[in-house]
């Protein structure tokens, strides 16, 4: 494969060249410790220093208010964790059916430890009902985790809303932003927001970094104890590079907030016109009026997500699928049961994730080749009567 | 991504004898839209009383399509007796092999190709015989005690998990498991009982106290999570000697086979992993409590 077409941003992006460019003096030239006594780290904690001012900008925050982590899953854990620790007599978690595994995972293994997990559960459209949040919600809840945007569909939960009522319980209120971070203006300030993690590869830093942003006086134990680093608050001799990487990834993001939500979203809405126009019996799954501008996740039915990706991928093209075959496991993904996606269309999920380096030539070659591919696989099909 | 061989991707990409015969000798249809794939295959003899003509539609991924197509041009020229001995087997072979968790596609194949043979063998009276004999296993997936015996011992497979990678039998609630365990032993005898038999702990005296926290930890790890995720869940009441009384939350609580999931699964991983002595009972009047979806 000579060249490719990278659709698949929601999964990882491609690091900024400028981004790169700024760490790399890092690894050779400038590798103190940033807690060393001496000057040499001492550069690099004023380096760290500026990573964490920028990071704040582009959330609207305050420095102080940023925990450097290994990335989304350690956000995620520690927030979940160190929540739990710091109100040992609460026993609840309400959080959604649609969430990533870095959520699922740690509730589920709480719930094995007598914790009791609820899961919102969201509608066709992917929407969650803030009345049957208002209902669990309860004076033994520790903690509401609830992403910003989900990874799969795109489709973007009322964030100031569901903070609000967890305000007025007094309950702290968690969101992962790993998919939103970089691509719709944030403002922490003003928000309902108590912690909410970012991961840096999904806004074109490196794998590895990621941030959980906590609110001043929100009350959380260090999910990984040992030296003093991040005010105590999570032991670990800092990732550098990767900081630093970030935090220029955060300043091109905020330079780059308008394209994303202008040209990208044109450029996503291109190619769902097209799709939607050269293949018939086809949809999109998710609430198309409150969505990630980058994210547009289709079901073809009578066809297989494996099979167009793997048809895709011989034009370069990388998309993913939310379809069981892909995965190894046989059902389709959590997210489109949830949303009670019939089976049908379900299988022939396709996500396309786009990022500002995509361009319209790249869409309009997408576009011009995902008809006859759907329409070679009904050609396939059994189900298609017509074919 | 999958790592597919290049015979693979050949016949994914390039299909041969796609389509449906027109009055097919012998036809044969398996799988489901629901199940994620499907198959038509559809035979035309010759004068001699080969296999003249064969075709093929599949819904499914790249293996399903690749084992389909390559499977046409196995049976061509074969007579239906010749044809009848192609296991799933030679259809991974004649691809140069499938992953392991693809392997139902060649299943498939084989099941549509019997199914087809069976059809013809009925002089295609009414609808197409069902490919199904035997009684249904696996109700996530409709895979047959039959089915699984099959793949079991033309492949040789030794575990629950090989079985779900062939048939599927296995890969969704997770109820059926103790009866494939049951299914292999029985075609695989003494050699798997031999396999398992190995580690086989020293029979342990429990306090009462560690009898309930190990029962809480079963029901966790190895009941609750294919409870939860098709919506129900299972909580411990009581434990009274050996009686261990048990209700059921949500989907669970309504559903037809909660005798059979009491047995079948609650009961044998509290026999294997606790004591064999439990008896496993629903609380009395478990039915009438509203479903709160928590842990006690
Ligand atoms: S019954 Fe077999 S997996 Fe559910």
């Amino acid at each position: 494969m000579d060249s490719v077409i990278y659709m698949d941003n929601n999964a990882t992006t491609k690091v900024d060249p400028a981004v790169v460019e700024e760490m790399l003096p890092y690894f050779e030239q400038w590798y103190g410790n940033p807690s060393s006594m001496h000057s040499f780290g001492g550069r690099v904690a004023k380096k760290i220093q500026q990573a964490r001012e920028r990071i704040a900008a582009l959330l609207g925050c305050q420095p102080d208010e940023i925990l450097f982590t290994s990335g989304g899953t350690e956000s995620d854990n520690t927030a979940i964790h160190g929540t739990l620790a710091a109100y040992p007599r609460k026993r609840k978690i309400i959080t959604t059916r649609v969430e990533h595994p870095a959520i699922l995972s740690p509730c589920r293994h709480l719930e094995q430890h007598g914790y009791e997990i609820y899961e919102l559960s969201v509608d066709r459209q992917g929407r969650l009902s803030l009345d049957e949040l208002a209902e669990v919600l309860d004076d033994n809840t520790a903690l509401v985790t609830i992403m910003y945007a989900n990874n799969e569909t795109g489709v973007i939960f009322p964030i100031e809303e569901i903070g609000a009522l967890c305000r007025a319980r007094g309950v702290p209120f968690h969101t992962d932003a790993v998919q939103a971070v970089g691509k719709i203006p944030l403002n922490l300030k003003d928000s309902t927001i108590d912690m909410l993690s970012l991961s840096g590869h999904k806004l074109h830093a490196p794998k590895g970094i990621g941030v959980l942003y906590i609110r001043r006086g929100v009350r959380l134990v260090p999910f990984i104890l040992g030296g003093h680093q991040e005010a105590g608050r999570r032991g670990g001799t800092e990732n550098v590079p990767g900081i630093i990487g970030l935090g220029k990834a955060a300043e091109l993001a905020r330079e780059y907030m308008e394209d994303e939500n202008t040209r990208v979203r044109a450029l996503r809405d291109r190619l769902e016109a097209k799709i939607l126009a050269t293949c018939p019996d086809t949809m999109v799954n998710g609430d198309r009026q409150n969505r990630l501008p980058n994210t547009l996740n289709v079901s073809f039915e009578y066809v297989e997500g494996e099979s167009i990706l793997m048809m895709l991928n011989q034009y370069g093209i990388c998309a993913s699928s939310g379809s069981a075959c892909t995965s190894g496991s046989l059902e389709p993904s959590h997210v489109m049961r949830a949303m009670g996606v019939p089976f049908t269309a379900a299988h022939g999920s396709v996500r396309f994730s786009l990022s500002r380096f995509n361009t319209q030539q790249e869409v309009d070659f997408v576009g011009e080749k995902i008809g006859p591919i759907i329409h070679r696989l009904r050609q396939l099909s059994p189900f298609v009567k017509t074919a | 991504m999958w790592d597919y061989t290049d015979k693979v991707m050949e016949h994914f990409l390039n299909p041969k004898n796609v389509g449906r015969i027109e009055n097919p000798d012998g036809i044969g249809e398996v799988g489901s839209l629901a199940c994620g794939d499907a198959l038509t295959f559809t035979f035309k003899l010759g004068p001699d009383g080969r296999i003249a003509d064969a075709k093929f539609q599949t819904f499914g991924c790249a293996s399903a399509i690749a084992s389909s197509s390559v499977l046409t041009e196995m049976v061509k020229g074969l007579t239906l007796e010749e044809a009848e001995k192609i296991t799933n087997k030679d259809i991974v072979e004649r691809l140069g092999g499938l992953p392991e968790q693809k392997m139902h596609c060649s299943v498939m194949g084989h099941e549509a190709l019997m199914a087809a043979i069976a059809y013809y063998r009925s002089k295609g009276k009414g609808a197409p015989p069902a490919v199904k004999s035997g009684k249904i296993v696996c109700t996530c997936f409709g895979v047959t005690d039959e089915e699984i015996r099959r793949v079991v011992r033309d492949n040789n497979l030794t575990t629950v998990e090989q079985v779900t990678n062939y048939c599927k039998a296995g890969g969704g609630c997770g109820g059926c498991r103790g009866q494939i365990e049951k299914l292999i032993e029985e075609v695989q005898g003494d050699k798997v009982r031999q396999l398992r038999a190995a580690p086989e702990p020293p029979p342990r005296k429990l306090t009462n106290i560690q009898k309930i926290a190990l029962i809480q930890e079963v029901l966790g790890e190895q009941v609750r999570p294919a409870m939860r995720a098709h919506g129900g869940d299972i909580e411990l009441i009581d434990v009274v000697g050996n009686r261990v009384i048990v209700a059921f939350r949500g989907m669970c609580a309504s559903c037809k086979l909660a005798d059979y999931t009491m047995k079948e699964i609650v009961e044998a991983k509290l026999h294997e992993y606790v004591s064999p002595d439990l008896i496993v009972e629903e609380e009395a009047d478990a039915a009438q409590r509203p479903h709160s979806h928590q842990e006690s």
